[in-house]
């Protein structure tokens, strides 16, 4: 049974159509990746799925729910937990308090909420930062920090909006077995990502969003591969120069 | 019913005066400065001491007094409130608040509550003008209001401290980077909406009276206008002003003085309460 | 946190309530204004410290609670105890009331600040003007010492009474800042939106606030009129209460158990010594003590933006243990 059904989203922005009829859909365990080129409207088609904006059209349905009018707090109580591309950490509290504002809606009592709290942030490899200032991590932590708070609601769903972004090869070569832990024990996963080499080694499908509109979905290889997936990112007509390429390379071998 | 629509209309020249310093803090300064009513509480004493002190007529003072509040604004923003805000809004909200409460007691401690007025009987010459009757400072204060407002739109549209000052408006990091230095552009802008109030303060002296609380009434007009016209926007904060000038005009005229100053307030929460939230609903 | 602050907070009290053996009476009245804005203070904190909605218009509900216990004891004949509940019931209500109108509009920062200073002004307007309450003439509770009319023969009694209702809010606040509660109010300050996709439901945790707030800002004005016994407008609803408990919690420590009593309980001393100073070389001065305040707050956001609670504890944090 799918988790999450997003039916022909669009989101209109003035005269900007950004999400133009998206559709997706998560199975529930699954690890799904959502690509495109800057500017597809992947941020604003995850802002329509956990309510942070209305749809101009469409529906969302989340655990067999129609919730396309819920408020975001409520898809929250119903298992759906997103993370933010731009990092929005509580930055005069500290990275406990941080993750127990996320832990108390599934745990009233403070014990409880500190002991998931302090589990989550071991889980994402906080654990050391607990008493940190949220304002002093560095980047990666902040990223760690975003999963962490979300991890901690304790959701059916995670929606991950470029963790990945803006760290370094050795911190994405880190928090890739994270990510992979958590679906592992059970949490169904839609993320945005630029990195490829995350796509690829932890999807098992992807959908591409380009100029708003649904172009492509498969596993990664079979995507990536896609003539117009790559003149969605490269631009008219690469896909043919880069077969014309290849076919060369292979006369040569 | 006329003559009420166009004493209206001279009043509103006055408020609109008043909202355009505060609008203009506002558009390129972001913040609401809370310190607005005292100022212009301020400058109408500075103005009915100079006529006391030195007999000093207010319409000659308009020149002066906008030169030393435009000083006084830019010291103010400089040296107090800009350090003290640590670029917080939430601070510079309460920094301003803590300036109005100063200035407004201290004039308190000074004068006392008393009532003041210029005392010369000028304030109630009458100009003829068809069949309206129309009170002479308060014509020549819709003029004077409109040419300060002309005036600083040219300001702002020609010269380059008005380039700067909309470049960092807009895009205060992208004005950084052209070597254009903020905190000098606040402090001018906070200077230009001062000699706004100083200018106000002259057109209003001839038919006004002077207390420590006087500012507060136009305050919160000019919150209202601004509101109404648009945060920030300046032909808003002129059209704002005439509109509320006669509304309350009309209002004084249908309703009596004394629920006129409640008016003020129910219409001020209700523009806030119902105001789509377009113009500021995004990230007040 | 929060524990470490509520035992100085109680012992600094129960100094207080030991107070009248050894005072005049001077230093009780002293010591009762001062203890009246704290508790009014702790109302603000609530929603300015914790929840970060500041309020320029607290008067509102100082106001409510005043007026309500002085006229339900004056037209109706209600016992002032129930009149105390009532003004208290009153003062939720009226904060319930104008969050639900100004957080639904989705006003925040200076806006917010700038709609609850109309509603308190719109409220002192319609007091001064109405019969009902009094009008500008003002309302005198009747004279009539007892236990059962909120009366006491001796300042003391009365002083505990605040005291008491001082250290009870101390303890409630100090347990909604451990716990749930407490976490989503300071969510809600530092970052709605991420509050929000954490499940926190913004506008029901602001109207719980503000109705909070409003209670307890309200319980200051009761005990107010019941120790002065006379209240008008301009002292019911008049800026120098919103004003004073705003500066009282900035310099205190905004978001701090207790922030607010101390910040009330100095400011209000030093407006008195500044009276007391100037007075002895001007005579009596108006305002003098606001333009103190004015500049305190300044001061204050210039030099120790966490103020008093938050430059002692970054001095504790200076010398570890």
């Amino acid at each position: 049974m799918s988790l999450l059904r997003a039916e022909s989203l669009s989101r209109r922005f003035g005269g900007l159509l950004a999400v133009d009829g998206a559709s997706l859909e998560v199975p529930e365990g699954g690890l799904i990746g959502l690509i495109g080129p800057n500017g597809a409207g992947k941020t604003t088609l995850f802002a329509l799925v956990s309510g942070f904006l209305a749809p101009s059209g469409g529906r969302v349905h989340f655990l067999g729910e129609d919730v396309t009018r819920e408020p975001p707090h409520r898809r929250a109580a119903l298992g759906m937990a997103r993370t933010f591309q731009i990092v929005q950490p509580f930055a005069g509290l500290s990275v406990r308090e941080n993750i127990l504002v996320g832990a108390y809606l599934r745990h009233p009592g403070r014990e409880e909420a500190v002991r998931v709290a302090e589990a989550v942030a071991t889980e994402v490899g906080l654990g050391p930062m607990l008493d940190q200032q949220a304002s002093a991590l560095t980047v990666a932590g902040r990223k760690r920090l975003e999963l962490a708070r979300a991890l901690a609601t304790e959701p059916k769903l995670l929606l991950l909006d470029e963790v990945l972004a803006g760290l370094n090869p050795s911190e994405v070569r880190d928090i890739i077995p994270v990510i992979r832990a958590i679906r592992d024990r059970g949490v169904s996963i839609l993320m945005i990502e630029h990195v490829m080499q995350a796509v690829m080694n932890l999807c098992d499908h992807v959908h591409v969003l380009a100029s708003g509109r649904m172009i492509a979905s498969g596993p990664p290889r079979e995507v990536t591969a896609d003539p117009r997936v790559i003149e969605a990112y490269l631009g008219h007509g690469a896909a043919a120069r880069i077969a014309a390429q290849g076919a060369e390379g292979g006369a040569h071998a | 019913m006329a003559e009420a629509v166009a004493n209206g209309l001279l009043a509103g020249a006055a408020y609109a005066l008043v909202a355009l310093g505060l609008t203009l803090v506002y558009g390129v300064l972001h913040i609401v400065n809370f310190a607005h009513g005292a100022l212009l509480t301020l400058a109408m004493f500075a103005a009915w001491g100079l006529h006391a002190a030195f007999g000093l007529d207010p319409y000659l003072a308009i020149l002066p007094m906008a030169a030393g509040f435009m000083a006084l604004g830019y010291g103010l923003q400089r040296w107090v409130i800009g350090p003290a805000s640590h670029g917080d809004d939430g601070n510079t909200l309460l920094v301003t608040l803590g300036l109005s409460i100063v200035i407004e007691n201290a004039l308190l401690a000074l004068f006392r509550s008393d009532t003041r007025t210029l005392g010369a009987d000028s304030g109630f010459d009458v100009v003829e003008l068809g069949p309206m009757l129309l009170s002479r400072p308060r014509l020549i204060g819709f003029g004077v209001s409109l040419l300060a407002a002309a005036l600083l739109w040219a300001v702002l549209s020609a010269t380059d401290t008005g380039k700067a000052i909309r470049a960092v408006a807009k895009e205060k990091l992208g004005a950084q980077l052209c070597g254009i230095d903020p905190r000098h552009v606040y402090a001018v802008t906070f200077g230009l909406g001062c000699a706004c109030l100083a200018v106000a303060a002259c057109l209003l002296l001839p038919t006004f009276y002077v207390n420590p609380r006087v500012g507060n009434a136009f305050v919160l007009v000019a919150f209202t206008i601004v509101v109404l016209g648009g945060m920030g926007s300046i032909p808003g904060a002129l059209v704002g002003g005439l509109f509320v000038g006669v509304v309350e005009s009309l209002g004084g005229l249908l309703l009596g003085e004394s629920l006129g100053q409640l008016g003020i307030f129910v219409i001020f929460i209700l523009v806030l309460l119902l105001r789509p939230t377009g113009l500021f609903g995004a990230r007040a | 946190m929060s524990a470490r602050d509520l035992w100085p907070g109680l012992a600094l009290l129960a100094l207080i309530a030991l107070m009248p053996f050894v005072a005049s009476n001077t230093v009780l009245n002293f010591l009762l204004s001062a203890l009246i804005v704290a508790l009014a203070a702790q109302g603000w904190n609530i929603l300015g410290g914790y929840a970060g909605q500041l309020s320029f218009g607290h008067a509102a509900f100082f106001g409510m609670g005043a007026y309500a216990t002085a006229i339900l004891q004056i037209r109706y004949g209600v016992n002032a105890w129930a009149g105390l509940a009532a003004g208290i019931a009153l003062g939720a209500v009226v904060g319930w009331v104008i969050g639900a109108l100004s957080f639904r509009a989705r006003l925040r920062g200076s806006y917010f600040a700038l709609v609850t200073l109309a509603f308190a002004e719109v409220l002192r307007i319609l007091a001064n003007a109405a019969d009902f309450t009094g009008g500008a003439a003002g309302l005198l509770i009747r004279l009539s010492p007892g236990v059962e009319n909120l009366q006491f023969p001796s300042r003391a009694v009365f002083l505990w009474l605040v005291a008491g209702t001082v250290a009870a809010v101390l303890l409630l606040t100090a347990w909604i800042a451990r716990g749930r509660f407490g976490a989503r109010l300071v969510a809600v300050r530092e970052n709605e939106d991420a509050a929000r996709a954490l499940g926190v439901d913004v506008l029901a945790v602001k109207l719980r606030a503000i109705a909070l707030s409003g209670a307890v800002t309200a319980a200051a004005g009761c005990l107010y009129a019941q120790n002065f016994l006379y209240l008008d407008a301009s002292i019911a609803y008049g800026t120098w209460i919103s004003v004073e408990v705003l500066i009282a919690c900035v310099l205190g420590g905004a978001g701090t158990v207790l922030g607010p009593v101390l910040g009330a309980l100095a400011l209000h001393g030093v407006g008195e010594v500044a009276k007391i100073v100037l007075g002895q070389v001007a005579g009596p001065v108006p305002g003098v003590d606001l333009v103190v305040f004015g500049a305190l707050l300044v001061v204050g956001i210039a030099f120790l933006p966490r103020g008093v609670m938050g430059g002692l504890r970054r001095l504790v944090q200076r010398f570890p243990r």
